[in-house]
């Protein structure tokens, strides 16, 4: 990808300097976008490591207060997203972006 | 009964001339100019004699010839053939064939007076 | 107490009002651009139908019975949600590009536009569905139960109520699902209506969870306490449970028909899902947050014994709260016949594109095309299909008793669904996945589903206990919950193992083996590329242009020159003066042809049927495709290119060859033909003068009649000889030209007077004097022996009722263009080639002379530096006359 420059001539002048980076930041807003399930697999998978009820077991309160918070965690960070990206590319031209 | 003669003829002025004559020596003549229906008229007319002209429209009197040949009720029928193109290779042809009588036109009247009798006296004696 | 009545009546009225919500907005969605008919919100909450009853009565149960596992069911989903660049973000665009109408029909058209997988496809589903269907059945019936145990007065017969609420949903469906038949497969009224039917199912879990968390358990802290206490109060589950839950939520998610209907075939723009992707995990959560309180403060309150499955209704109806109950009520009732309606719907398509069709139309042999009626077969097809849907899920609940069995049966659907996954996947993502592969692992995946989960979950009945004990005919590696020895795992665990891991396994490998068809190809291509091919998100663009796309496509194959001359030739061939063809039949095949002999025939098949078809791929992908075709074609191109210039050489000299044999022929007849031509008249004239001589008696008008008829057959032999000697002078070129300047009217006059005065035969004649004001320097007289010789060959020749000869005048390239065109049958094909030669006529006609006029027209066009053609294809006879403006004679 080459840069807003080529695909919007209605914005020829502003300095390039300045698009480039808007472009660069698209891209690495889409990484961490990427990013998030693998994370949030992770961390849904973290009670998995919790001794089973008995001696030492986890409470039902603190389960639920993990899971439920982790949960509520990604839907912040997913929606945070979807703000940024709405910010860092005004109009429609998320969508001209290269294959995943 | 009057003796009957058919003639595939698509020259409207000849089959004049031919019928005029022919009707004089006491002939009924029965005219057709098409050669696609040639045989069919001929096979169902019953007639005692046949002139044929070998340049016609939808089948060439050549072929007409052949097709009566191989008919049984019109094997023997005496086929008196008239051809405009006169070449040798054409008489040939028409007598592999099977025919009767072979005449190039221009024709002489009387030259077909006596070919219609000679043929039909062959037929009668038979 | 709520009396059963109210309760039937609150119902009545809640789908009375859904059908109102629902008609409204399919009369906006037709009428105005609304834009939130479209919404992001929208989309995000049809996307619950996710939760159906099975969510808002079952979870609590679940919850009762195995602690946090529930939530597995939910965190699945949320995962392909903020996942969504990864995977459904493709889908979506792969849906919207290709047109697909269903789950089934991704598959088909990703693998070749396959039916047999279509058919598989909708098969597996129809089986995963029907129990699930059942499933929502037996909540209503069992929560109107609820309310009837509650008020003894009524009568109240649970297997009939089943039944009302099953024929219910399908007139609901059938009516919102298929009043009309859209391509899109769109149907607004019914999204719009589960959206709201989402916000009552919500709220009113929500306000039960508010009231037991605030109203009973006294806060939220006291809450978390009392959990701890209950007997689900310590973390516990199954770590392989908790795994595969997830896994299976998540795939379910994205190959349930229902979810593919509402998330891919009702999306309306590919960007909602930027929000959908936060905003559908938000809904899920708020779903399940009061899930484990409700679970415990029942299991705490309510008398042992109690169905947990039913706390939700049972907790507010048991602390008096009957307008919340209700509210609950209706939030399951909500939550069933939402998952009901769009499941039908989604299996319908299914059912009625793949199977009812392809059947319908192989039994009218290819009426497809022809008949007008097919809409409205498809139309009855999936009105069918919804009833016979919901009717096999009511007998299902019929047979299963509607007991416990069908509680256990959700995750057992998701498991059978899950199967589409790997083909799926593999068809996003991967380019060698082929047919075959697809065919293959569906059905092992789909075999192991049956029997190591389906069949075992139905009870002795229908699977022995001696197989499951020990495996199948005796051999205990075939033991469904044990395959290959491998012991202890939970069946559900064990289950998805194998079908799923076998599944993919065999999907791979059979790819790797078999050999893709070119359409596989071409439709691999479109999928997994789909972000090069199409630029970005479109709407679902109506008819197009044919022409002009296929000529865009067809230079992109063709090369630019030739597929415009293509084109050019082809509107000229139509008759029409535009520079498109209509895509017409014929037009096409030939086209087709013409790009075959670039991109195979298969290819050109598809493309062509897509552009025309309008169906599935959209034409920016079919010019990616071809762009991509051109670059690999360059090369054999050229060598293609030499070959058919070699191939026109031969060509050229076949018919040089074929066209001096025939003139040969014709010269070993002239002698022939000549001596018959003198002949024929000469036979008359010597019959009727021996005649005129030796015949006395003749009457006077008999002679005079003799006398004219060998008086015409001279003329004739005159007019014969003359036009011999005419062309033989021609021919030597021996000619003088007698130069002149006269107006083209004038000369047209002249031509047209000779032939028409004294005519029997009448001859209508059209011209148009403004185009005939041309001065012409050449030699009048023989250009008008042209005219005349074409006019009356009209005369003779056509054989139409009304004989009619149009002369039109153009001026094309500096030079004067005079076509006369009849309106007879014209002449023939084979014969257009040799008229212009000696004694050539048409058929065997003897209207004319002796067949030289047009040989000569032929030798003075010539002489006057012009031409005289044949025009084929003009509906009639046609000759075009074309000579300079001034008189080039020059050097002959």
């Amino acid at each position: 990808m080459t840069g807003g420059r080529e695909r919007d001539p209605a914005q020829m002048q502003p300095p390039p300097v300045f698009l480039e980076r808007q472009s660069y930041r698209r891209r690495r807003l889409m990484d961490a976008a990427r990013l998030l399930p693998i994370l949030g697999a992770a961390l849904f998978a973290v009670p998995l490591l919790w001794p089973n009820a008995g001696e030492g077991g986890v409470r039902m309160s603190v389960a639920i207060t993990y899971v439920f918070g982790v949960w509520a965690a990604l839907i912040l960070i997913s929606a945070g997203f979807g703000i940024a990206a709405r910010m860092v590319q005004p109009g429609d031209q998320a969508e001209a972006e290269r294959k995943p | 009964m009057s003796r009957r003669v058919l003639l595939i003829e698509d020259e409207p002025n000849i089959a004049e001339a031919i019928r005029f004559l022919l009707t004089r020596e006491g002939w009924q003549v029965e005219t057709h100019a098409d050669g696609a229906d040639a045989v069919e008229r001929i096979a169902s007319a019953a007639v005692d004699l046949v002139i044929l002209d070998v340049m016609l429209p939808g089948k060439s009197g050549m072929d007409i010839l052949r097709e009566l040949r191989d008919r049984e009720d019109t094997q023997t029928l005496p086929v008196l053939m008239l051809t405009a193109r006169g070449q040798s290779r054409d008489r040939d042809m028409a007598e592999k064939a099977g025919v009767s009588r072979f005449m190039t036109k221009p024709f002489s009247n009387i030259e077909v007076l006596t070919a219609v009798r000679d043929l039909y006296a062959q037929a009668s004696q038979t | 107490m709520t009396s059963l009545n109210v309760l039937v009546a609150v119902c009545l009225c809640y789908v009375v009002l859904l059908f109102g919500v629902a008609f409204a907005a399919d009369r906006w969605a037709s009428t105005s651009r609304s834009t939130w008919l479209r919404s992001p919100l929208v989309y995000t909450l049809s996307l619950s139908i996710y939760c159906t009853a099975w969510t808002f009565y079952g979870a609590v149960g679940y919850a009762a019975r195995s602690g946090l596992e529930f939530v597995t069911i939910y965190l699945g989903p949320t995962l392909v949600m903020i996942g969504w660049w990864w995977g459904l973000r493709k889908l979506v665009r792969v849906g919207r590009s290709q047109r697909v109408t269903s789950v089934a029909d991704l598959i088909s058209s990703r693998y070749g536009k396959s039916n047999t997988l279509a058919v598989c496809v909708t098969i597996l589903a129809v089986i995963g569905v029907t129990p699930y269907i059942s499933l929502q059945l037996q909540s209503i019936t069992l929560s109107f139960n609820i309310f009837a145990e509650a008020d003894p007065g009524e009568s109240y017969v649970e297997q009939s109520s089943a039944f009302w609420v099953a024929a219910g949903l399908a007139v609901f469906a059938i009516l919102f699902g298929t009043r009309n038949l859209d391509t899109n497969e769109r149907h607004h009224g019914v999204v719009i209506a589960i959206a709201i039917e989402a916000v009552v199912k919500l709220i009113a879990l929500l306000a039960v969870g508010i009231f037991v968390v605030w109203g009973i358990a006294g806060g939220a802290v006291d809450t978390l306490a009392r959990i701890d206490a209950s007997a689900i109060g310590q973390w516990q589950v199954n770590h392989g449970r908790w795994a595969t839950i997830t896994f299976l939520a998540a795939a379910a998610f994205l190959c349930l028909p229902r979810m593919f209907q509402v998330m891919v075939v009702e999306n309306d723009d590919e960007r909602h899902l930027r929000t959908a992707a936060w905003a559908f995990p938000l809904y899920l959560f708020l779903m399940s947050l009061f899930v484990v309180p409700i679970a415990v403060v029942g299991l705490e309150i309510l008398p042992e014994g109690s169905n947990p499955d039913l706390f939700v209704l049972t907790i507010p109806l048991g602390q008096g709260q009957e307008m919340l109950a209700m509210l609950s009520f209706l939030g399951g009732f909500s939550s069933a016949t939402s998952m009901v309606i769009v499941a039908a719907m989604a299996l319908s398509t299914m059912v009625s594109n793949h199977i009812v069709m392809p059947i319908w139309l192989s039994a009218k042999g290819g009426g497809a095309s022809v008949s007008g009626d097919v809409r409205s077969v498809v139309m009855y097809a999936r009105r069918v299909s919804i009833a016979v849907v919901l009717g096999l899920g009511y007998f299902y609940y019929r047979m299963s008793g509607g007991g416990a069995a069908l509680a256990s049966i959700g995750l057992i659907a998701f498991a059978g669904i899950a199967q589409i996954l790997p083909a799926m996947v593999g068809g996003l993502f991967w380019r060698g996945a082929t047919r075959t592969g697809a065919l293959v692992g569906l059905t092992v995946g789909f075999v192991l589903w049956l029997f190591t989960l389906l069949l075992p979950g139905m009870g002795p009945e229908v699977l022995a206990p001696s197989v499951l004990e020990q495996g199948l005919f005796g051999l205990s590696w075939l033991r469904p919950q044990a395959l290959f020895g491998i012991e202890g795992l939970d069946p559900m665990v064990h289950s998805v193992m194998w079908s799923m891991s076998l599944n993919a396994a065999a999907f791979c490998i059979v790819s790797l083996l078999s050999f893709p068809s070119p359409l596989e190809r071409l439709q691999g291509a479109q999928f997994v590329n789909v972000f090069e091919h199409s630029a970005g998100p479109r709407g679902w663009t109506g008819s197009v242009a044919q022409s002009e796309d296929l000529m865009i496509m067809s230079q992109r194959i063709m090369g630019a020159r030739e597929a415009q001359e293509f084109f050019q030739a082809e509107a000229a061939a139509q008759g029409s003066r535009a520079f498109l063809p209509e895509p017409t039949p014929v037009f096409l095949e030939r086209l087709e042809r013409e790009l075959a002999g670039s991109v195979g025939a298969a290819t050109a098949h598809a493309m062509i049927g897509q552009i025309v078809g309008g169906s599935s791929v959209s034409v920016e992908d079919l010019l990616a495709v071809a762009d991509e075709s051109a670059q690999l074609l360059e090369y054999s191109s050229r060598l293609e290119a030499k070959s058919a210039e070699l191939g026109r050489t031969a060509r050229k000299l076949r018919d040089a060859n074929e066209k001096l044999t025939q003139i040969s022929l014709q010269k070993d007849a002239f002698l022939s033909q000549i001596s018959h031509e003198l002949r024929t008249p000469m036979t008359s004239i010597r019959a009727f003068s021996e005649i005129l001589r030796d015949t006395d008696g003749l009457e006077r008008v008999d002679i005079t009649r003799y006398a004219a008829i060998i008086h015409d057959e001279a003329l004739r032999l005159t007019r014969l000889l003359d036009d011999l000697l005419d062309l033989s002078v021609l021919e030597n070129g021996q000619v003088t030209l007698n130069l002149g300047q006269g107006m083209l009217a004038d000369i047209l006059d002249r031509a047209a007077s000779t032939v028409l005065t004294g005519t029997p035969k009448p001859l209508r004649i059209r011209r148009n004097s403004g185009s005939e004001q041309v001065v012409l320097q050449t030699d009048l007289d023989r250009l008008t022996q042209v005219f005349i010789n074409l006019i009356s060959n009209a005369q003779k020749y056509c054989d139409a009722a009304d004989p009619t000869l149009t002369v039109s005048v153009h001026d094309v390239g500096g030079r004067v263009v005079v076509d006369l065109l009849d309106n007879g049958s014209g002449v023939p094909a084979d014969a257009q080639k040799m008229i212009f030669e000696k004694f050539a006529r048409v058929g065997a006609d003897k209207a004319g002379g002796a067949g030289l006029g047009l040989a000569i027209c032929r030798e003075i066009m010539q002489r006057l530096g012009g031409d005289i053609t044949y025009l084929p294809g003009q509906g009639g006879g046609a000759f075009r006359v074309s000579l300079p403006l001034g008189l080039e004679i020059a050097a002959q």
